[in-house]
């Protein structure tokens, strides 16, 4: 795959983001406006200021006059994007483009999803009936299949293995709890962790992200312009979106233990970023653990632990809020919650508030400038093992020389 | 001269009822043996697909033409029920698929019908029953589910007739009228009263007009939904006791309509050439054949028995027996359970359904012709090589598989939770990623040996989803890679 990248040539230059969780006075325009509004405020513009839009939902809405309608959008583009749960970091991925392409000066990425109206636990009605053939497992059930083909691989002990997934739930809450805008905000002991009824093969309830509503958003401008509208921009590294041509589902070399759409995703953002390291020279990520295995393999996909490994690290605390390469600073799915459409934009906020030093001290990470360490790296996965879709990107407060 | 019998395939379902179950729900007590069950997510259509797989799957048996279905116990009404078995077997589309559906006589008819339609080609005839009745009635304890097919061909047949007589009289006996969950018995001494002189009449008729007497008769079948009426004539009939073959009701219940078809296959496996079997039923009127095997029989009972293809004799003592009562119920819908906090699954789409036909029923991959990587489902771009519609169609139905892993999922809406999901690799390749039935969920590994079963997943605004799950081989009954259950491949469409 060519992909020369934009690196340094767009800037993210204000944010904002709803709390997540089961907002039920809340609708999907008051989740877009709350989220259109601190972001552009933190850019101390206007909403006419922006020039073009990009909407990510799943679900909470249809074509661009969901954002332009509840925003009073002055007769601009608006484009609605949808690419499964990756779709927030897609909405972010094409406003750069169109940024980096020269046809608008500003935009805006917003993401938004409100799925505590259905009634329901989890997600439901992503796919078309048609012919009826589908396999109707849930999400946690497709993920679940991660647990035994890893423990069987490595000769991992199942029961060392529930030990090595509590602790992610553990952890991911703990970071949680310190967050104000986060779903769940309770640490949970690993006992009460590893005592949660079973939903799916190994995975019990705290395996499993949060269910909630949200809206994340992300301004962008040209980077030579990022100082008209803040002090300290982040700025674009490396953007990449992989779509597998699913074969995991069909090919029985696939195994269960990797997802490939990641690893490719990986190579290409850090080859645009200049990442040759990224457990030294990342100073945190956030990654997409809409399930404990899921994390712990992405920790391998993404480069971070080598393989078969990864579950070792766990267990040392490597990727604690304190430890080596912080991972989910901010709680990550898990424990912030998982409105589709915003999260890819959510795991930019918290890039946003680290990297820039803004988080409150007692959840700041000290990973940031040590070593020269001043790149985030969010990652965002759609779909499931053998079938998906999967972006990384990367951003730093730094241009390059 | 009518077509004589090349083939047969018999379906018992893997669940078993106590019958002790249902007195403890009562708090009557008693009962004694069981019953065969079939599953949530089984009707008379899917057992009729594992019965013809399993007549259609011994080596040598010659491919069906027309299929003659039938049931009491239809999933549709107006639609052909035999078209979805059709396309389950993967048979020709150039073949007739003909329901004839109702009455319990009807499965008699059937199997007269397919004989007379042999005598130009291949025919098969499958009758499939499910039988139950409202809680607590005999119908229900006394009832079995199965499916029997019998295969019909104009050569090579391993009984010949001899000859056919019948004797009808208008009488109410048993009735359902349509839409009842249970049917209605007058009187049994009034029922026996009726069908013990029609049943001597056609007995008698059809051994005059063979000129053979009682003596010559091997094996004597006699079935019929009237319990009383059967247990008399097999006395009254004067073949002595030990010809007088076992009906397996202690240890699955009365098939019904299917009872008949059943006995004739146990007779088949256990018969020798020459040898005379005569066939009774009782169900509104009497009917009653003749007929003599043939020096074919050993053969397929040996290509059966090469095939891992088990005897009816075997599977009567098969099955899993800790149902509980209130599941059952819930299964046939006679008691309402709470479901699953889920939406309710959606009527799929009868366009799509027709399009991916190959797919959907008969379960048929696409193997790439220029480096032989096998689609499920069917792609017309090949993952491996890329090409573009190079593809041959293929039936994976009949192969095996080994797990390559799974889950248990507790949160999928199920008629029967949880939902079992397994990646299922196929011996000579392919992957597929579905549900598994008839199965302990603890006891399923990594390396689980797997076969397909064709199944109702749910149905939906009154359409029935129809597709193929994975269960465990029968132990015993896996032959390693390359054993097969079913056909040789059947029709690609």
């Amino acid at each position: 795959m060519t992909s020369t990248g934009i690196r340094d040539r767009v800037a993210i230059v204000g944010m904002g983001c709803t709390p997540f969780g089961e907002l039920w006075d809340q609708g999907t325009n008051d989740l877009l406006t709350d989220a259109a509004v601190e972001c552009v405020g933190s850019a101390g513009v206007a909403i006419d200021a922006i020039d073009a839009f990009w909407l990510g939902t799943l679900s909470s809405g249809q074509s661009g006059i969901t954002l332009a309608k509840p925003l009073k959008i002055d007769y601009k583009p608006v484009t609605r994007v949808e690419n499964f749960c990756a779709t927030g970091s897609e909405a972010f991925r094409n406003a750069c483009y169109a940024v980096a392409s020269g046809a608008y000066e500003l935009v805006m990425a917003i993401g938004v999803e409100k799925l505590k109206d259905s009634g329901y636990s989890g997600l439901t009605g992503i796919h078309k009936v048609g012919d009826g053939t589908n396999a109707a497992l849930s999400s946690p059930a497709a993920f679940s299949f991660l647990v035994p083909a890893y423990c069987h691989k490595y000769g991992v002990d199942p029961e060392e293995m529930g030990s090595v997934l509590n602790r992610i739930a553990w952890k991911n809450h703990q970071n949680g709890a310190v967050n104000p805008r986060a779903q769940y905000r309770k640490e949970v002991s690993l006992e009460k962790i590893a005592a949660a009824p079973r939903v799916a093969g190994q995975l019990g309830v705290f395996d499993c992200s949060g269910v909630s509503d949200g809206a994340a958003a992300a301004l962008i401008c040209r980077a030579e312009d990022a100082h008209r509208y803040t002090d300290s921009p982040l700025y674009v590294k490396g953007l990449s979106l992989v779509a597998g041509p699913a074969a995991g589902a069909i090919d029985p070399n696939y195994d269960y233990t990797s997802f490939e759409e990641v690893v490719r995703s990986a190579a290409d953002a850090y080859g645009q970023a200049g990442v040759t390291d990224p457990r030294a020279q990342l100073a945190m990520a956030e990654v997409h653990d809409c399930f404990t295995p899921t994390e712990l393999v992405l920790m391998e996909d993404l480069g971070f632990a080598e393989r078969g490994t990864a579950w070792k690290e766990v267990m040392a605390g490597t990727f604690d809020r304190d430890g080596e390469l912080p991972v989910n600073p901010d709680g990550g799915l898990k424990s912030f919650g998982h409105p589709i459409g915003a999260t890819g934009l959510r795991m930019l906020f918290e890039c946003w508030l680290q990297l820039r030093r803004q988080a409150p001290p007692e959840r700041q990470i000290a990973t940031v400038g040590e070593s020269g360490r001043t790149l985030g790296l969010t990652h965002n996965l759609g779909g499931g093992p053998g079938e998906c879709v999967s972006f990384v990107g990367v951003v730093g407060t730094e241009p390059s020389d | 001269m009518e077509a004589g019998i090349v083939s047969w395939g018999v379906y018992l379902p893997y669940w078993r009822l106590e019958r002790r179950a249902m007195g403890d729900a009562f708090g009557t007590g008693g009962g004694r043996g069981r019953r065969a069950v079939a599953s949530y997510d089984e009707d008379t259509t899917s057992m009729a697909v594992e019965a013809g797989r399993r007549a259609l799957g011994v080596p040598g048996a010659p491919a069906s033409g027309s299929l003659f279905f039938s049931t009491p116990a239809p999933a549709y009404l107006d639609k052909t029920n035999a078209t979805t078995v059709h396309a389950g077997l993967g048979l020709s589309p150039d073949a007739g698929a003909y329901d004839l559906c109702g009455s319990v006589r009807s499965g008699w008819a059937t199997n007269e019908l397919a004989a007379l339609s042999g005598r130009g080609g291949p025919a098969l005839a499958i009758v499939s029953d499910l039988r139950t009745g409202l809680p607590g009635s005999l119908d229900e304890s006394q009832g079995g589910d199965g499916a029997v097919a019998i295969l019909y061909a104009p050569e090579g047949g391993v009984t010949e007739l001899i000859g056919r007589a019948a004797a009808t009289d208008e009488f109410l006996d048993r009735w359902r009228v349509p839409g009842e969950t249970g049917s209605h018995q007058w009187e049994d001494r009034f029922g026996e009263e009726a069908y013990v002189p029609l049943a001597r009449s056609a007995f008698t008729r059809v051994l005059e007009g063979a000129g053979l007497g009682v003596g010559d008769i091997d094996h004597l079948i006699v079935t019929g939904l009237h319990t009383r009426a059967v247990a008399s004539l097999k006395k009254a009939l004067g073949v002595s006791a030990d010809r007088v073959v076992p009906d397996h009701a202690a240890l699955i219940g009365n098939l019904g309509a299917a009872q008949s078809s059943l006995e004739l296959a146990d007779v088949l496996e256990r018969a020798t050439p020459g040898q005379v079997v005569a066939m009774v039923e009782v169900a509104d009127g009497a009917d009653a054949v003749l007929l003599r095997t043939t020096d074919a029989l050993p053969a397929v009972q040996a290509a059966r028995r090469e095939a891992g293809l088990r005897d009816v004799a075997d599977l009567v003592g098969d099955g899993r027996s800790d149902l509980a009562y209130a599941v059952f119920l819930s299964w046939r819908g006679m008691l309402r359970r709470e479901p699953p906090r889920r939406p309710d699954p959606e009527r799929p789409d009868a366009p799509a359904m027709r399009r991916t036909e190959g797919w959907k029923f008969g379960f048929n991959a696409s193997r790439c012709l220029v480096c032989g990587f096998r689609h499920l489902p069917p792609t017309r771009i090949c993952l491996s090589c890329q090409s573009v519609d190079q593809m041959e169609s293929e039936r994976m139905a009949d192969l095996r598989g080994t797990v390559a892993t799974y889950t248990v999922d507790r949160l999928a809406f199920s008629l029967s939770p949880p939902m079992v999901g397994a990646v299922i690799d196929f011996d000579g390749g392919g992957r597929y990623r579905g549900e598994m039935t008839d199965v302990d969920p603890g006891t399923v590994v990594v390396g689980t040996r797997v076969e397909m079963t064709f199944r109702r997943l749910y149905s939906a605004e009154g359409v029935h989803n129809y597709f193929w799950k994975a269960r465990p081989v029968p132990a015993g009954a896996d032959a390693g890679s390359g054993g097969q259950l079913g056909s040789e491949g059947g029709q690609d469409t």
